[in-house]
C-alpha cells in the first residue's frame, strides 16, 4: 500500500489530502473537505496531467519569439521531453494561434501549437 | 485638436474590455492610446495558461486572451494608436501624447477611460540591504526576457515573493533551464493561487519558505549569493536564521503598484490603500467624466474580472457621454470596509446612478478560515455569506442590487466587514 | 612618452584632466573600470558645501569655498545641473548653540559668504518640515546641489574634446620610476609618463606607497543612503545637516536636482576597498537619524538605497601635490567630503603644479564650453514638435518613469566617451533612475545599446566587466 500526499489546488483553503493507494487502485481519500478535493485527488494520483507552454524562435517576424502550447494536458512525467522536443526549433513568419508548431510532441500524441500571431515584418 | 468621445489609456486587457463594450453600447468615437508596440498589455508576456475560465469559460494563454479582445476591437473597428506615450491629462480632458510619427500632439475626449495597469516594487521599495550587481530582476522583468526575447537572465535563481508571477517565473525558468533554488515569502502565507504553487513549485520540487526574507545581497558586478532569514511575526529577520543560498539571479515578486502618475497628474483622488483612484458605483473618479478599470484602480489576480470591471467602466463612459445618466433623487451611500476588509472598489454609491446590480470588489487583510462575509446596511446585516477560507491573495466580491437598497430610504453606510463563525 | 598620466576617472581625475586640457600636453587618463564616474564620485550626497566645516587654513577650506565659486559658472560652460539653494545646520538644543557658533566663526574665517544664524521661528517659516524641537540653524545660502554624474561625465567629455585620451577597463596594477617619469604596468600594456597624477580614490594610498616612503592610509568610509521618489522631493528645499561629528556631517536630508529626496549617509570605516554594500543597520540608522531633523519624512517612497566610499585619509585632509621623495608624482589623495564641491579647485591646482613643472603653454583652440544631452523638457511645445519631426527618436518614450526618450538614450551612446552599460546610459540620462528602477526599460535599454554598439544583447552590461545582465538564450542548456 503507498500513501500519496497532496495539496488541493481546487480553492485557497489548499487542503493537504492524504491519498492511499494500492498499485493504481484508489483505496481512500481524505483530509479534503469538499468533493472537489476528492476529484483532484483521484486524477492527480492516477492520471495526472498539464498543459505545457513555451516559446520558439520565429524568423522574419514582428516579433523573435512565439509563444506556444501543448494543444491539450499532456502526462505530467512527459513535460521535460517535451520541452527538450522544443529545443532548436524555429518557425518561420507568419504564425498564428492554433498553427501547429511541432505535431506529436515527445510522443504524447499531442501537438505544440503557437498562441499568438506574428506577423511578417 | 482631434476630439473623440472617449479616449482610453492603456490598450491592455482594461482598456481594450473598456474600448469594446463602449463601441457595443454606442458610441463610434473612441481611441486607445497604448505606449507599447501592441495591443494587450502584459499579457503578451503571460505565455502561461489558466485565463479566462470566467470570461471563455476555458483555458486560455495570455496572448490568446489578449487575442479574443484584440480581434473584437479590430472588427468593430475601434482606433488606436501603438507606440504613444501619454505625457499628460488635463482636468478638463484634453490628453496631451506623443509618438514618433506624429510628435506632441493634443485630443480633447469628453470621457477618459483610465487603464494604464500596474507596475512591480523594485528591490529599492523594499530597502534590501547588500550589493546592487546584475542579476536583481523584478518577476515580470525576467518574464518579459524571457517570454518575448528568448533570452535566459541567469542559471541559478532564487525567488523573493510567492506572488502569481513571481510562482509563475519559477517554473519557466525551470523549464528553460534554469535551477530555481529557493522561493522566499516574507508572509507566513503565500499571495500567490494554490494551483500555482503546486503546479510551479511542487511539480518541480522547488521549496517555498513561508516568513523568510533576503537579508544580504552578494556580488559586486554579477550577482554571487544571497542569504536568508526568518521572521519574526513583525516581519524582522531573526538572528541565527540566516541561511546563504549562491545564485546568480535574483527575482522580485514583492507586489504590484497601480501606475498613477497620470492620474494624479490631472488631480484624480486616491486611495491610500489600493494606491488607484477613488471611485463611485460607475467606476467614475472625482473628476466628472474620468473614469478607471483594471489594475490602474486596484491589482487583480484574475484578468477576467478586469474584463468585466472595464466592461462595466466602458458602459458607464457611454451613458456619462450621451447623458443618460439619471442623477436626480438618488441616495449617496458609502461603503465602508472593516474587520478584515482592506478596501471596496467602489467607495461610494448613487443609487439613481446605479444599474440593477452592483459587483462591490475588496480584499482581507489575512487569512481567515470559517467565516462570514457580510454587509451592513446601517446596522442591520443584510448580507452574510458562510465561507470556508478568505485570503489576501484572493480578491473577493459581493453583489449589490438597486431594489435591495432602495428598500433602506434613509441608508447613509453599507459596512462590508469579515465575521467569525 | 606621455606627459601625464592620471589614474582615475572620478571628479578629482576628471576636473585634472580637464584643466589640463587648457595646455598643450600630452596626456591620458587610466580608469579601472569601463566609463567615468564609478567610484566615490558616483555615490556621495550630491552638495556643493558652503565651506564652514573645513579647519580654517587647511587645503580643505580654501578648496571648498574655491570651488563653491567656481561650481555655478562651471556649471554654465559644461551644462550640468546646478542648484544654489542654500543649507541648514540644525541645532536642537541651547547646549549646543556652542557648537553652531564655532561652525558660524568657522565659515567666517574660511570666507564662507552670507552665513546667519536663524532662531526657531525663521527656521521653520523657512522649513515648515524641521522637527517642532528646532533651538536654532546655521543658514548658509551659498551650498547647493549638483548632478555628481554629469558633472563628472561633463569634466571627462570636455577634457576629451581638448585632446586629452581616456583608456577605460585600464587597471594600474603597479608604478615604477624611471628615468624622466614613471611606468604604469597595466592589465591592458604598460605605459610611460613624465607625470603621474594620483587621483584614484580609495586606491591613492596604494599607489602613493608604491613611490613614497612617507606612507598614507586612507580608510574607505562607507555612508549608507536613501534615495525617495519624486513626490517627497519637495519635502523640505534647502539641504538640511545636523551638526557634524568627528566622524563627519551627519546624516542629511536634501533635495536633488533631479527633484528626488536623498537621505544619508552613515559613516562606517571599512577595510574593503570595494565593499560598496548597504547593510540593514546601516539603513536602519540613516532613517532614524533622519527623523532627528525632519518631521514626517515619507520613508514608504524609497526607491532605492546604495553606498559610497569616502577616501578618508588618516589626516583628514586633502594631500595635492608632488611628496618629497617622489618627484614627478603629483598626489590627489584624501579626497573625501567636500571632494565635490572642491573639484573644480583641485583640478585648477593639480593643473596648476603641472604647469610650472612642465612648462606648459596654454592652447589657443581650446574648447571651454560643452553641450550636455539635451532635456526636451525644457522645450517649448513648438520646439519639441519641430525636434521630433527632425528626430523621431526624441518622440518614442523609454523610461515611462522620468520620461526619458530614445532620442537621448542615443545621444548618451554616441557622443564622447558614450555611454556602453545600462548605468552608463542611466548616469547620463536618469533613463531606469526612477520609481520602477528600471522594470519596464531596462529591455528596452539594452536592446538600443546592442544595436548602437553592434554587439548581441547577452554581451550587454550592467556596469561593464563581468554585470552581464542575460547570460544566454532559452533551453541552452538542456
Amino acid at each position: 500500500m503507498e500513501i500519496r500526499n497532496l495539496t488541493c489546488i481546487s480553492c485557497p483553503m489548499g487542503c493537504q489530502i492524504t491519498v492511499e493507494m494500492d498499485g493504481s487502485e484508489v483505496l481512500s481519500v481524505t483530509g479534503n473537505t469538499c468533493k472537489k478535493g476528492d476529484v483532484y485527488a483521484r486524477k492527480e494520483v492516477t492520471n495526472p496531467t498539464r498543459i505545457v507552454t513555451s516559446t520558439v524562435k520565429v524568423i522574419g517576424g514582428k516579433a523573435d519569439m512565439v509563444s506556444v502550447k501543448t494543444r491539450e494536458d499532456i502526462p505530467k512525467e512527459k513535460i521535460f521531453d517535451c520541452i527538450k522536443s522544443l529545443k532548436g526549433v524555429e518557425v518561420e513568419a507568419p504564425v498564428h494561434i492554433g498553427d501547429v508548431i511541432l505535431p506529436d510532441a515527445a510522443g504524447t500524441g499531442v501537438d505544440i501549437v503557437a498562441t499568438k500571431n506574428v506577423e511578417r515584418k | 485638436m482631434k476630439n473623440y468621445d472617449i479616449v482610453i489609456i492603456g490598450g491592455g486587457p482594461a482598456g481594450l474590455a473598456a474600448a469594446v463594450s463602449a463601441k457595443r453600447n454606442g458610441i463610434e468615437s473612441i481611441l486607445i492610446l497604448e505606449r507599447d508596440k501592441e495591443l494587450g498589455g502584459i499579457l503578451n508576456q503571460c505565455i502561461h495558461n489558466g485565463f479566462g475560465l470566467h470570461t471563455f469559460k476555458e483555458e486560455l494563454t495570455g496572448p490568446e486572451y489578449a487575442q479574443r479582445f484584440i480581434d473584437q476591437a479590430k472588427e468593430l473597428e475601434i482606433e488606436y494608436r501603438l507606440n504613444t506615450m501619454v505625457m499628460d491629462i488635463s482636468r478638463k480632458k484634453v490628453v496631451t501624447a506623443m509618438n514618433r510619427e506624429e510628435g506632441l500632439f493634443e485630443i480633447r475626449a469628453k470621457a477618459v477611460i483610465l487603464a494604464m495597469g500596474c507596475r512591480e516594487r523594485s528591490r529599492g521599495a523594499l530597502n534590501i540591504p547588500g550589493y546592487r550587481p546584475a542579476g536583481i530582476y523584478s518577476a515580470g522583468t525576467a518574464q518579459r526576457l524571457v517570454n518575448m526575447e528568448g533570452l535566459m537572465p541567469g542559471r541559478e535563481v532564487v525567488i523573493l515573493g510567492s506572488g502569481d508571477i513571481g510562482l509563475i517565473m519559477a517554473r519557466r525558468m525551470t523549464l528553460e533551464g534554469a535551477k530555481v533554488k529557493v522561493v522566499a515569502e516574507l508572509m507566513p502565507y503565500s499571495g500567490g493561487l494554490k494551483r500555482n504553487i503546486v503546479q510551479c513549485l511542487d511539480d518541480y520540487g522547488i521549496p517555498l519558505k513561508l516568513s523568510h526574507t533576503v537579508v544580504d545581497i552578494k556580488g559586486k558586478e554579477r550577482l554571487e549569493g544571497v542569504t536568508l532569514a526568518e521572521v519574526d511575526k513583525t516581519g524582522k529577520p531573526i538572528p541565527g536564521t540566516e541561511e546563504e543560498y549562491s545564485c546568480d539571479t535574483l527575482l522580485l515578486s514583492v507586489g504590484l503598484i497601480p501606475e498613477n502618475e497620470l492620474s494624479r497628474g490631472m488631480g484624480v483622488e486616491m486611495s491610500g490603500v489600493t494606491s488607484g483612484p477613488v471611485v463611485n458605483e460607475s467606476l467614475e473618479t472625482n473628476i466628472e467624466g474620468v473614469f478607471a478599470c483594471g489594475n490602474v484602480l486596484h491589482v487583480h489576480d484574475l484578468v477576467d474580472f478586469v474584463s468585466e470591471e472595464a466592461g462595466t467602466a466602458g458602459k458607464n463612459a457611454v451613458a456619462y457621454v450621451k447623458g443618460e445618466r439619471q442623477t436626480d433623487g438618488g441616495q449617496e451611500i458609502r461603503l465602508n470596509p472593516a474587520d478584515g476588509v482592506r478596501y471596496t472598489v467602489p467607495v461610494s454609491i448613487n443609487t439613481a446612478r446605479m444599474d440593477e446590480n452592483l459587483t462591490v470588489r475588496f480584499r482581507v487583510g489575512a487569512v481567515f478560515k470559517n467565516c462570514y462575509v457580510s454587509a451592513y446596511f446601517d446596522d442591520e446585516r443584510v448580507i452574510h455569506r458562510k465561507r470556508q477560507i478568505v485570503a489576501p491573495g484572493e480578491m473577493e466580491e459581493i453583489k449589490l442590487t438597486k431594489e435591495q437598497l432602495l428598500k433602506y430610504p434613509d441608508l447613509k453606510t453599507v459596512t462590508v466587514k469579515i465575521e467569525e463563525a | 612618452m606621455y606627459d601625464v598620466i592620471i589614474i582615475g576617472g572620478g571628479v578629482s581625475g576628471a576636473a585634472s584632466a580637464r584643466e589640463l586640457s587648457r595646455y598643450k600636453v600630452r596626456a591620458c587618463v587610466l580608469e579601472k573600470e569601463e566609463d567615468v564616474c564609478c567610484g566615490t564620485s558616483k555615490a556621495n550626497s550630491a552638495i556643493a558645501h558652503a565651506g564652514y566645516d573645513a579647519e580654517p587654513g587647511s587645503l580643505m577650506a580654501k578648496l571648498n569655498v574655491r570651488g563653491n565659486e567656481m561650481m555655478e559658472q562651471l556649471s554654465k560652460d559644461l551644462d550640468f545641473p546646478f542648484q544654489r539653494i542654500g543649507s541648514l545646520v540644525i541645532c536642537l538644543s541651547e547646549e549646543e548653540m556652542p557648537g553652531l557658533q564655532k561652525l558660524y566663526d568657522k565659515g567666517i574665517a574660511n570666507g564662507v559668504k552670507g552665513l546667519k544664524i536663524l532662531n526657531r521661528e525663521e527656521v521653520l517659516e523657512m522649513e515648515p518640515n524641521i522637527t517642532d524641537n528646532v533651538y536654532a540653524a546655521l543658514y548658509a545660502p551659498t551650498a547647493g546641489i549638483v548632478c555628481p554624474f554629469n558633472l563628472n561625465i561633463a569634466l571627462a567629455e570636455n577634457a576629451y574634446t581638448n585632446g586629452i585620451e581616456f583608456r577605460f577597463n585600464t587597471e594600474v596594477q603597479n608604478i615604477r620610476k624611471i628615468d624622466g617619469g614613471y611606468e604604469l604596468c597595466t592589465n591592458q600594456g604598460t605605459f610611460r609618463t613624465k607625470y603621474v597624477v594620483n587621483a584614484a580614490g580609495v586606491y591613492a594610498d596604494k599607489f602613493h606607497n608604491m613611490v613614497s616612503e612617507k606612507k598614507i592610509h586612507i580608510t574607505p568610509r562607507r555612508g549608507d543612503y536613501c534615495l525617495l521618489d519624486k513626490s517627497a522631493g519637495t519635502h523640505v528645499s534647502r539641504t538640511i545637516f545636523s551638526l557634524p561629528t568627528k566622524y563627519g556631517k551627519g546624516v542629511l536630508v536634501t533635495p536633488t536636482v533631479h527633484g528626488n529626496l536623498l537621505v544619508g549617509p552613515t559613516a562606517i570605516d571599512i577595510e574593503n576597498k570595494e565593499g560598496t554594500n548597504t547593510t540593514r543597520e546601516g539603513l536602519d540608522e540613516v532613517i532614524t537619524k533622519a527623523g532627528q531633523n525632519v518631521k514626517n519624512l515619507p520613508m514608504r517612497q524609497v526607491i532605492t538605497s546604495f553606498a559610497g566610499l569616502r577616501a578618508h585619509e588618516d589626516g583628514t585632509e586633502f594631500i595635492i601635490g608632488e611628496p618629497e621623495d617622489a618627484r614627478g608624482f603629483i598626489d590627489c589623495a584624501g579626497i573625501e567630503s567636500p571632494g565635490l564641491t572642491s573639484c573644480p579647485a583641485i583640478g585648477e591646482m593639480v593643473a596648476g603644479i603641472l604647469q610650472e613643472k612642465l612648462g606648459l603653454e596654454k592652447k589657443d583652440n581650446f574648447i571651454a564650453t560643452r553641450k550636455g544631452i539635451l532635456d526636451p523638457d525644457t522645450l517649448t511645445r513648438e520646439e519639441r514638435a519641430e525636434l521630433i519631426q527632425r528626430e523621431p527618436a526624441y518622440g518614442n518614450i523609454i523610461c515611462r518613469c522620468e520620461m526619458i526618450t530614445e532620442g537621448e538614450i542615443l545621444d548618451a551612446i554616441r557622443r564622447p566617451l558614450g555611454a556602453r552599460s545600462l548605468d552608463g546610459v542611466k548616469r547620463r540620462t536618469r533613463a531606469g533612475m526612477g520609481r520602477c528602477q528600471s522594470g519596464f526599460c531596462s529591455p528596452r535599454t539594452m536592446e538600443i545599446l546592442a544595436r548602437e554598439l553592434h554587439v548581441s544583447m547577452a554581451d550587454i552590461t550592467k556596469s561593464g566587466g563581468k554585470s552581464r545582465l542575460v547570460v544566454g538564450t532559452n533551453k541552452d542548456t538542456l
